[in-house]
């Protein structure tokens, strides 16, 4: 298995990504940023796709990013009910920028200097050997039942804020 | 032309810087969640890259990341339902009208 992908599809889902994500940070209306963020999670996906990780980009696809666009679709609609308060002025913060602009400067400047030594081996992600792995005692079964619980913890706490308030 | 882990891992720093400015200069709770979102995937895309170039046998970071998903669909939730909360009490979508615990 080649250590290296196409530079070319890899700049192409790149630029989805960084261009949607800009255009998630300008966009004045809230309900095109949720779209934009779509956009990204979309390009994500094909991402993981170019990665030779499949199963995670059907997972990306079908349930994390529909999912998150859908909440913070119906979030939109109900706290910004209105379309003045759906668009909004562009934020800026210069400390926010500052901050931003050191932190992927750091990472951007210590990542180039880096030299990478990739491993050769097979990267076999099929649905057969992930759930092989995740399901064996040894590696990964505790963190999944963990991570249910979680989520159903987290599916009932979001149930019990989001009530109706009757006291 | 081809790229290896070094690109993912820049493309990751940069989504995530972008997340960070985002997430500290939006006044809109949802836009503020949203800046989170494009962390996690940044997180993401860091983890299934270094799986499939620095581990591909044991393939840890694809489980990471699997596990990064559930936890921020989780996260993602419990803000948008803490944010109806916050809405209905205060009848307003803006960080910045949460300053109670100002000193």
């Amino acid at each position: 298995m080649p250590d290296t992908v196409s530079s070319i599809a890899f700049g192409l889902f790149a630029t989805l990504c960084v261009g949607g994500a800009i255009g998630m940070l300008v966009s004045k209306n809230v309900v095109h940023a949720a779209f934009w963020l779509l956009e990204v999670s979309v390009a994500t996906a094909g991402i993981f796709f170019l990665l030779h990780a499949d199963y995670v980009a059907l997972v990306q696809l079908l349930v994390y990013s529909v999912a998150v666009a859908v909440l913070m679709l119906f979030t939109i609609m109900i706290t910004l009910r209105r379309i003045e308060d759906a668009i909004r002025p562009r934020d800026f913060s210069a400390i926010a920028a500052v901050v931003g602009l050191v932190f992927g400067g750091m990472m951007l400047f210590l990542l180039s200097r880096y030299t990478w030594h990739p491993k050769s081996a097979v990267f076999a992600a099929d649905i057969a050997s992930i759930g092989r792995q995740l399901f064996s005692l040894r590696l990964w079964a505790l963190p999944f039942e963990i991570a249910s619980v979680l989520l159903t913890a987290a599916l009932v706490g979001a149930v019990w804020w989001a009530r109706e308030d009757d006291r | 032309m081809h790229v290896g882990v070094g690109a993912f891992l820049m493309l990751g720093a940069v989504l995530f810087s972008l997340g960070i400015y985002g997430a500290l200069s939006k006044r809109a709770t949802v836009q503020v969640l949203m800046s989170l979102e494009l962390m996690a995937i940044a997180i993401n895309i860091n983890l299934i890259a270094l799986a499939r170039f620095q581990t591909p046998r044991t393939m840890d970071g694809l489980f990471f990341a699997l596990f990064t998903m559930v936890d921020s669909a989780a996260e993602v939730g419990l803000g948008l339902a803490l944010m109806l909360a916050i809405f209905r009490r205060t009848d307003s979508s803006e960080v910045t009208t949460l300053d109670e615990l100002k000193g």
